[in-house]
């Protein structure tokens, strides 16, 4: 204690932490006393602490000073002083990832975990399992399997919380522990139910009749720890979304009926696990939400914490059922803890009405800077979600985001305020100038290259079809002159589409851009000069294809095709009509534009399910002199009924003059191998069935593939039609545990449901930031039009979708959004025709007491194609 | 802040740590690989610490995990978990952890060994006829540092009487 009390004056002095100024090299150096005999218990202890300390602290040890200290730790054993021993097997476990041939100690360690010391046995344990592999395992079996029935709880519950570490290298072992777990759930020690309870749903994890049989055992065996019945709470959820189960399974009986439990940390999982069940409704929440609204008036932070936050995300989905407490929520937007009081205020942004807003939005306001970024975004969601619920409101609202971007924060913070105004601009056209007022403010003083870049894209797309386009030219105009290199040029791309899409604003917009024409990046430099050029031929078909609408090809497949074209030089140009095209969604194309590099950087470039199929398909040699993949249809169609002997789904692809149907089987027989599958086509008129791809072998459950190749007719305006289909195959009768096939089979077939061939299939979904500048760059050449009466549809929404789903073509300009309570509309669509051809399609819709009246204008860069796509609706 | 079902398993405390008041570390055990470097633990608990030392509230979600916590005049203890772990269970821990100044007998890599501060105690302290000898093997066994704990406690004695 002298050592103590000197210590102690020491840290006054120097700062509070005795061990501040600790020397690694000297403290090992130290370590050498635990050679002397006898030991000193008392010194040595100190000298391993100040070791454990050290590595505490994230001090690296090399592996030869570390087995060097080891070893010499290891002769502390013969020291029968508790505290030293105790602090050996810490310092065990903490070297057993440093130090090398740490199986020395297994024999003193299991000497201590078979004594008659109780107080060691469980550290013992603890510390062996620590270095003990698989190779080691079957040498302690015995003693574990003892250990866990022991009558000491510390023992026990030692040696399960063991196992399950142990259970990451080898599960089989452990397996056979199964029985011992089993006794040890019925101690009545609450750890130790805890523990085995956990062993023993890890050991059956993968048999779902044992976990089931687990649950309902446990749930009417009254388990004692509250631990083990969150465990159990966790476990029954688990099932019951894996089987889909409702309200009338016994399981959510059990986790109903822990609403009842006498602990609050049993009964908070369970109304937990009601809220997230997948299939929750409001009849469900029912008897969870009156449980978390007693909570949220609890003295305790962290009860009202759990409480308000499991409330918010019922919220989501349900206000309805949260607004019975919006009594008790109200009591908590002034609690002092910052994180209650905003979830608080955001629950009630959801379940309040229009006329609270302007007061929450008030008190928020009087604590923001006090809450963690976290926090600050759960926030500008809320306000988002506000702004589509009540568009009147976007001005307060619109205020509030632009007053949060002026503020301090991180930037996922601002990140998630400027796609919330974005989100909110192209929800409500009303609030589209206030929002782009906002941000053009904020791009003055941005320090995140993305979120500009972001920006500046945003205003070249929007700013020039708004009523007053010059007054963006400043802000753009700025950020060339002080910005980064990546930031100038997508502010120079601004400006050109500024140029492209207002002609009085052209002669400025020029002379803007020709003063970056020396500018110092490469990047810069180079898109003014093109977008200079560009102008200057004053054409608004090349406006449009090179400033206004970028490229359309995937980037995935572009990178592909060039690979390919250097490694086999050709005197032909490379022609871009052979990438395939992007099939993103739209929301992601809104960042990309052509030989915006900054865009790529940031976003991240993933294959999509297209470019995966084409190389799936690349790889069959039959299709290797089809061409490019043109287009792939999304989502596959089941020919089968579920759950029938075979399943099989087919998936189209569109190739320039062919057609391969892929259909991907599953043999869902136990008993059978079929083995040269394939799906016989009886093809529609004028089209013809070229080859098959066969699927040698489907044994059981084992997904298989085999393809058919269609030519697609000669006539360019035949490209519908209805295929017939039948999987034909040879039947081989197996051994249903083995797997193991008889040598004679014989020859079946099983009928498959038809598969259509339709316009969209012929038709890639392509967007146009700006379709008035496509429109007129396809021009009148190939127009085709006609009106028809859609007699059987009965809003103008559902006219919308379904032109949309005939023609498979982007909608553009967010047209496919019907604005409530109109009775005309306007659809844009655009697309790519089979054989690179531009298509776009104009619908002007009219909704009358006979049904919608629609008027379909068809551009294209082919006459045929016009013809078909006019065709496509009747 | 998005939901979901958490895997059943013992596996449910991510981390344990004891901050000095300036948010030094004392004592931290990380559980998983969340936080794989000194370095990235460190600027952890810098940041935690910086948000916390200031607000006694309890618990804050941080970085996207559940923190909860508890502060005895220069003495931060913390406990760390998945921000879909049950807020409570956690609280149990801290609360464990801050009756007993415990790590090695609440948590053993990541499961939680016992709560139960009135039994933790009973499992380390080793002699009862010296008060004084007791107390500190006390310390000393659960947070692997005798001297630093104890000189906290020591501080916070100091602190108090001040």
């Amino acid at each position: 204690m002298h050592m103590l009390r000197r210590d102690k004056k020491e840290e006054e002095e120097g700062g509070g932490n005795p061990f501040h100024n600790l020397e690694k090299s000297v403290v090992l150096q130290e370590t050498r006393l635990f050679n002397e005999t006898p030991i000193n218990p008392k010194k040595c202890g100190h000298i391993l602490t100040k070791l454990l300390y050290l590595i505490n602290q994230g001090e690296s040890i090399g592996t030869t000073e570390a087995t060097e200290a080891f070893f010499a730790m290891t002769k502390l054993f013969q020291a029968k002083d508790p505290v030293l021993r105790r602090l050996v097997y810490l310092g065990i476990k903490e070297m057993s990832k440093i130090a090398n041939d740490v199986i020395i100690v297994t024999s003193s360690l299991m000497k201590d975990m078979t004594g008659k010391d109780d107080q060691f046995r469980g550290p013992a344990i603890r510390a062996l399992c620590s270095i003990t592999d698989n190779t080691m395992l079957q040498s302690i079996e015995r003693y574990m399997k003892q250990a866990i029935v022991d009558k000491n709880h510390a023992v026990s519950s030692a040696a399960l919380v063991s196992s399950l570490h142990l259970s990451k290298g080898s599960q089989d072992v452990i397996k056979r522990w199964v029985n011992e777990a089993q006794e040890a759930v019925s101690s009545d020690n609450i750890m130790v139910q805890y523990h085995a309870l956990g062993l023993l749903y890890h050991i059956r994890k993968y048999d779902r009749l044992a976990v089931t049989k687990l649950v309902s055992k446990f749930s009417k065996h009254s388990l004692k720890s509250p631990y083990a019945y969150c465990l159990l709470i966790r476990i029954a959820s688990k099932l019951m979304e894996e089987e889909g189960a409702g309200t009338d399974s016994p399981m959510f009986d059990f986790i109903e009926n822990c609403l009842r439990h006498k602990s609050e940390i049993v009964i908070y999982e369970a109304a937990h696990a009601i809220v997230n069940l997948k299939n929750t409704t409001a009849k469900e929440l029912s008897s969870a939400v009156p449980v978390l609204q007693l909570f949220c008036s609890s003295p305790k932070p962290t009860l009202r914490f759990a409480a308000i936050r499991t409330l918010n995300k019922v919220a989501m989905k349900h206000p309805s059922v949260v607004s019975s407490c919006n009594l008790e929520l109200e009591n908590l937007i002034t609690d002092t803890n910052r994180s209650i009081a905003t979830l608080a205020i955001t629950t009630l942004l959801k379940t309040g009405s229009e006329s609270s807003v302007d007061r929450l939005m008030k008190q928020i306001s009087s604590f923001m800077n006090e809450i963690s970024d976290e926090f600050k975004i759960v926030v500008v969601q809320a306000i988002q979600s506000l702004c589509l619920k009540f568009p009147r409101k976007h001005n307060v609202l619109m205020n509030f985001l632009s007053s949060m971007l002026r503020d301090e924060g991180g930037f996922d913070y601002k990140k998630a305020i400027v796609e919330s105004v974005i989100t909110i601009i192209e929800e409500n056209p009303e609030a589209k100038e206030a929002g782009l007022g906002h941000l053009c403010e904020f791009i003055e003083d941005c320090e995140h290259t993305v979120l500009a870049t972001k920006i500046l894209h945003l205003l070249g797309r929007e700013g020039p079809r708004t009523p007053t386009p010059s007054k963006y030219i400043r802000f753009i105009y700025n950020r060339v002159i002080l910005e980064n290199a990546a930031v100038r040029a997508a502010a120079v791309t601004a400006l050109a589409k500024f140029g492209a899409h207002c002609e009085e604003l052209l002669p400025s917009c020029s002379v803007l851009l020709e003063r970056c024409l020396l500018d110092t990046d490469d990047e810069v430099r180079d898109r003014a000069t093109f977008y200079v050029d560009v102008l200057k031929q004053k054409q608004k078909a090349l406006n449009s294809a090179y400033i206004l609408n970028g490229l359309q090809v995937s980037v995935v497949g572009l990178e592909r095709a060039l690979h390919n074209y250097t490694l086999e030089p050709s005197e032909a140009p490379f022609d871009l009509k052979t990438v395939p095209l992007d099939t993103q969604p739209v929301s992601e194309q809104k960042v990309r534009e052509p030989g915006d590099s900054v865009s790529k950087a940031t976003d991240k470039v993933v294959a999509s399910t297209q470019d995966i199929y084409a190389e799936r398909l690349a790889a069959v040699p039959e299709f290797s002199n089809l061409g490019s993949l043109f287009k792939s249809s999304s989502l596959p169609v089941e020919l089968t009924e579920s759950e029938t002997e075979y399943m099989v789904q087919c998936v189209k692809h569109c190739f320039g003059r062919y057609m391969v149907f892929q259909f991907d089987c599953t043999n869902t027989l136990n008993d059978q191998v079929l083995e040269n599958v394939t799906v016989h086509m009886d093809p529609a008129e004028g089209f013809d069935v070229m080859k098959y791809v066969q699927c040698p072998s489907l044994p059981y459950n084992k997904p298989g593939t085999t393809y058919t190749m269609v030519r697609l007719p000669e006539d360019p305006t035949q490209v519908t039609g209805t295929f017939s289909c039948t999987l034909k195959f040879i039947v081989k009768d197996c051994d249903p545990n083995t797997g193991e096939a008889d040598d004679d089979g014989y020859e079946d077939e099983y009928v498959l449901e038809d598969v259509e061939v339709t316009v969209a299939d012929h038709v890639q979904r392509v967007i146009k930031p700006n379709f008035g500048g496509a429109w007129e760059e396809i021009g009148p050449e190939n127009e085709l039009e006609d009106t028809f009466a859609l007699s059987t549809v009965k809003s103008l929404e559902e006219a919308v979708k379904n032109i949309i789903q005939f023609m498979g073509m982007q909608p553009c300009e967010r047209s496919d959004k019907v604005q409530e309570g109109k009775s005309s509309h306007s659809l844009f669509l655009s697309g790519v025709y089979r054989g690179g051809h531009d298509a776009l399609v104009r619908a002007k819709l009219a909704m009358s007491d006979s049904g919608v009246t629609m008027q379909l204008t068809v551009r294209s860069t082919d006459p045929y194609v016009s013809e078909v796509l006019v065709t496509a609706i009747g | 802040m998005d939901g979901g079902i958490l895997e059943p398993s013992l596996y449910m405390v991510k981390a344990v740590a004891i901050l000095d008041n300036d948010g030094n570390r004392l004592v931290t055990k990380y559980y998983d690989d969340q936080f794989p470097t000194s370095k990235e633990q460190k600027a952890f608990e810098k940041n935690l610490f910086n948000k916390t030392h200031k607000a006694n509230s309890e618990i804050i979600m941080f970085e996207g995990l559940t923190c909860v916590y508890r502060s005895n005049v220069d003495l931060f203890f913390y406990v760390v978990g998945s921000s879909q772990e049950n807020e409570l269970i956690l609280a149990s821990v801290l609360n464990a952890l801050y009756e007993s100044v415990t790590v090695d007998e609440i948590c053993d890599g990541g499961i939680i060994l016992d709560s139960d501060a009135t039994s933790i105690v009973q499992k380390v302290s080793l002699r009862t006829d010296d008060l004084n000898i007791g107390e500190q093997t006390m310390a000393q066994h659960l947070s692997k540092k005798l001297e630093v704990l104890q000189s906290a406690k020591e501080q916070i004695k100091w602190s108090l009487l001040k």
